[in-house]
C-alpha cells in the first residue's frame, strides 16, 4: 500500500551570525513497505527522523532523494489536484489532543472539516455532513449530544477520540498515528488503543503507528522498524524483533524499557 | 523499627488540602498518610490530577496558600512539622535538607547563565548554612568560598556522569541535551546533600535509553548518600524497576501502599489491579488490554465514601458510606478497601 524507497532528507545548514552550520541529515536512505491491512510500527527516540518521515509521506516536506509510492503512484509525480485526492485517503492523528483541535471550533465543525476540504471527492451537502459527523462520533464511542460542544469541554481521551473521528471522516485507507497515546494516562491509553484496533478490524484500515513506547508498539503492531539517527537499523515481525533483536540498538532499547513483571499483571 | 527515638525522615499524617476555584472548593488531598525512611525509594503513582504532584510540592511547601489551604494534618520532616515552620526556617530546609527535581529539564535551568554559575550559586547558598559542604570553616573568605563552590560543582557534575565536567561548567544550558540537563539538575539537587529527595516525573520528558541511565544514576546516589526518595511518576514500569516501595494514589487518597514486590505481584485494591491491567506488557494479546471505564471524579463534590466506588466493579452500598480505612496485609502492605477487609476476615 505504501512503499518508501531510499528516502533521504537533508536540511541545509543555516547561515547565521556565528557562521554556517552543518547540514542535518534527517533521513538517510530509508526504505519501508507498509502492507495493506497491516499495522506497521515505527519506533525511534527524539531526533531520530520519525516526524520528518511522516511529514514526507503527507508531502508536507519534500524528500531530497528517493521515492514514496502510495498504491504504486509516486507522490512526487502527482499534479496538485491528484495529490489532494490522495490526501483524502491518507489521514493523520496527532500526538497532542490539546494542541491539535482548534479551540474555537465545535466538535461538529472539527469532524466535518475534512468533508468540506475534500467536498469534490466526498460530494456531501451540509445536512449529510452533519449526519456523517454523528456517525463518526458514534464510531469512536461518543454520543451525538457532544456535537455542538467545544474541545475544552472534553478530557484528553475524549479529545483523542475526536481527533480519530476527524481522521476517519474521508474514509481513508491509510492512517498515520503519530504518538496517539503518549499524552494520555495508561487507563485511557488502553481504551484508545483498543478503539484503534477495533476500528482497524471494522473498517479494514492500514496503520502506520509512530511511537517511542515499545510496549504500545508491541501491543498493536504486527511489523516494526526501528529508526536511529535517520537510518532504519532493524525491521521485521514484531514478535521476532522483540524475541530476537538483531541490532545492538534494538537490544539496548528493549533492555532499557521499564517493565512491570508479567507475574504482576495477571488478573 | 531499630529505635523508637529517631523519627522517620518524612512522615505525612492525615494531610488534607483544599484548593479554591471558581466553582467552589476542591478537596484535592483527602487524608494522605505516608512515611519515608532513609534508604527507601518510594514511588508515588497515579493518574493526572490525583494529587501526586501536590503531595510532592507540599513537602517543601511550594504550594501557594491561598488558593490552597491545609485543612488538617501534618508533614513531619525529621520530626518537625514543615507546615508550622516560618518562611526563613523553610528556606533553610529547601535544597539543603529537602532536594527537588522537576519534570522538564528544559525549563528549570536559566538559559542566560552558564551552568557552572547556577551550580555555584546553589553550592554557596548551601554553604552559607552548613560550611562543611564546601569543606571550609565558617569564617573563610568569599573568594575561598567561591573556589570551593566551583570545585564542588565540578565534582558533582562528574558524579552524575557528565564527561569533561571542568570544561562543561562554562557551557550554557542550550549546549546540553535533555538527558544531560536532567543530570545537571540532579547534580544541583544533590549539592546540598539533602536527606530527602523529591523527584517529580524526573524522566518523563526523556527517551527510554536516557531514562534508564538517569534512574540508574538516581538509585546509585541514594545508596551513596543514604537518602530517602519520593519518586513521583505515572509509569508503573519505572516504579517496578527503581523503587523499593510504592504508594498508589486515586483522587486525593493513597489507596494502596507497601513494598514494590508485594504490591505489584499481589495488588489488593481494585484500582491498582485496574491500573496494572491497562499496561501493555509482554504476552498481552492484541485487543486484550483492559481500560478503566468512567472518569476521575469531580473533587469539588467528590462521591461519598470511597472515591473509587463509582468506577469499581466490586463496590456495594457500604463502600459509599465512609472513606475506607487502610487495611494492613502484613509487611507494610496495606490497601484502603472494604473488600480487602472482608476477604481477610473470610480467610
Amino acid at each position: 500500500m505504501l512503499e518508501i524507497e531510499n528516502v533521504s532528507k537533508v536540511f541545509p545548514g543555516r547561515r547565521s551570525l556565528f557562521g554556517k552550520s552543518e547540514p542535518v541529515v534527517a533521513l538517510d536512505q530509508v526504505s519501508l513497505s507498509v502492507r495493506k491491512g497491516g499495522c506497521f510500527g515505527l519506533v525511534g527516540e527524539s531526533g531520530s527522523g520519525k516526524t520528518t518521515l511522516t511529514r514526507s509521506i503527507l508531502r508536507l516536506d519534500v524528500p531530497t532523494s528517493g521515492r514514496i509510492l502510495f498504491e504504486g503512484q509516486d507522490l512526487a509525480s502527482l499534479s496538485p489536484a491528484a495529490l489532494r485526492h490522495i490526501r483524502a485517503r491518507i489521514q493523520i492523528v496527532f500526538q497532542d489532543p490539546y494542541a491539535s483541535l482548534n479551540p474555537r471550533m465545535s466538535v461538529h465543525d472539527i469532524v466535518a472539516e475534512p468533508l468540506v476540504i475534500h467536498r469534490d471527492v466526498m460530494g456531501l451537502d451540509n445536512r449529510q455532513r452533519t449526519d456523517r459527523a454523528v456517525e463518526l462520533l458514534a464510531l469512536v464511542g461518543l454520543g451525538a449530544q457532544h456535537l455542538h460542544r467545544y474541545p475544552h469541554e472534553f478530557s484528553g481521551g475524549q479529545r483523542q477520540r475526536i481527533g480519530i473521528a476527524r481522521a476517519l471522516a474521508t474514509n481513508p485507507d491509510l492512517i498515520l498515528l503519530d504518538e496517539p497515546t503518549s499524552a494520555l494516562d495508561v487507563s485511557v491509553q488502553a481504551q484508545v488503543l483498543n478503539l484503534l484496533i477495533d476500528l482497524q478490524d471494522r473498517l479494514s484500515l492500514t496503520y502506520l503507528f509512530i511511537s517511542h513506547d515499545l510496549g504500545v508498539i508491541r501491543y498493536v503492531c504486527d511489523e516494526i522498524a526501528l529508526i536511529w539517527r535517520g537510518k532504519i537499523v532493524e525491521k521485521g515481525q514484531t514478535a521476532a524483533v522483540f524475541d530476537n533483536p538483531a541490532s545492538e540498538y534494538a537490544r539496548m532499547l528493549i533492555a532499557a524499557m521499564p517493565e512491570v513483571r508479567s507475574a504482576a499483571t495477571r488478573e | 523499627m531499630a529505635s523508637q527515638t529517631v523519627p522517620p525522615l518524612l512522615d505525612i499524617r492525615d494531610l488534607h488540602l483544599t484548593m479554591k476555584s471558581f466553582d467552589g472548593e476542591a478537596h484535592v488531598l483527602n487524608g494522605i498518610d505516608l512515611t519515608v525512611n532513609r534508604g527507601e525509594i518510594w514511588g508515588l503513582v497515579g493518574e493526572t490530577g490525583c494529587g501526586k504532584s501536590l503531595t510532592g510540592l507540599s513537602i517543601s511547601r511550594l504550594v501557594s496558600t491561598p488558593p490552597a489551604r491545609y485543612a488538617r494534618g501534618e508533614i513531619r520532616f525529621e520530626g518537625e512539622d514543615v507546615l508550622k515552620l516560618s518562611e526563613s526556617a523553610m528556606q533553610r530546609l529547601r535544597g539543603r535538607h529537602i532536594g527537588m527535581i522537576f519534570q522538564d529539564p528544559t525549563t528549570n535551568l536559566n538559559p542566560s547563565f552558564r551552568i557552572g554559575e547556577q551550580l555555584v550559586d546553589v553550592a554557596l547558598a548551601a554553604g552559607r548554612h552548613s560550611p562543611e559542604i564546601l569543606g571550609l570553616e565558617a569564617r573563610a573568605s568569599s573568594s575561598a568560598r567561591r573556589m570551593a563552590a566551583r570545585a564542588l560543582a565540578e565534582t558533582m557534575l562528574d558524579k552524575v556522569g557528565i564527561p569533561n565536567a571542568a570544561q562543561r561548567l562554562d557551557d550554557y544550558p542550550h549546549q546540553f541535551s535533555g538527558g544531560m540537563r536532567q543530570r545537571v539538575l540532579i547534580a544541583m539537587a544533590l549539592i546540598g546533600r539533602p536527606a530527602l529527595l523529591v523527584a517529580d516525573e524526573p524522566t518523563t520528558a526523556l527517551d527510554v535509553s536516557v531514562q534508564a541511565q538517569v534512574l540508574r544514576l538516581l538509585t546509585g546516589m541514594v545508596q551513596e548518600y543514604a537518602m530517602g526518595v519520593l519518586l513521583i511518576t505515572h509509569n508503573l514500569g519505572v516504579v517496578a524497576e527503581t523503587c523499593s516501595h510504592v504508594a498508589v494514589m486515586y483522587a486525593g487518597n493513597i489507596v494502596e501502599r507497601g513494598p514494590v514486590a508485594s504490591v505489584l505481584a499481589a495488588p489488593a485494591h481494585p484500582y491498582t489491579t485496574a491500573l496494572l491491567a491497562a499496561i501493555p506488557t509482554r504476552g498481552v494479546k492484541r485487543g486484550d488490554l483492559k481500560g478503566l471505564a468512567g472518569t476521575v471524579p469531580n473533587l469539588i463534590q467528590p462521591p461519598p465514601g470511597c472515591r473509587f466506588a463509582p468506577r469499581c466493579a466490586l463496590a456495594g452500598p457500604d463502600c459509599r458510606a465512609d472513606v475506607p480505612p487502610m487495611i494492613e496485609l502484613g509487611a507494610g502492605h496495606g490497601a484502603a478497601c472494604l473488600r480487602v477487609a472482608s476477604q481477610t476476615e473470610a480467610a
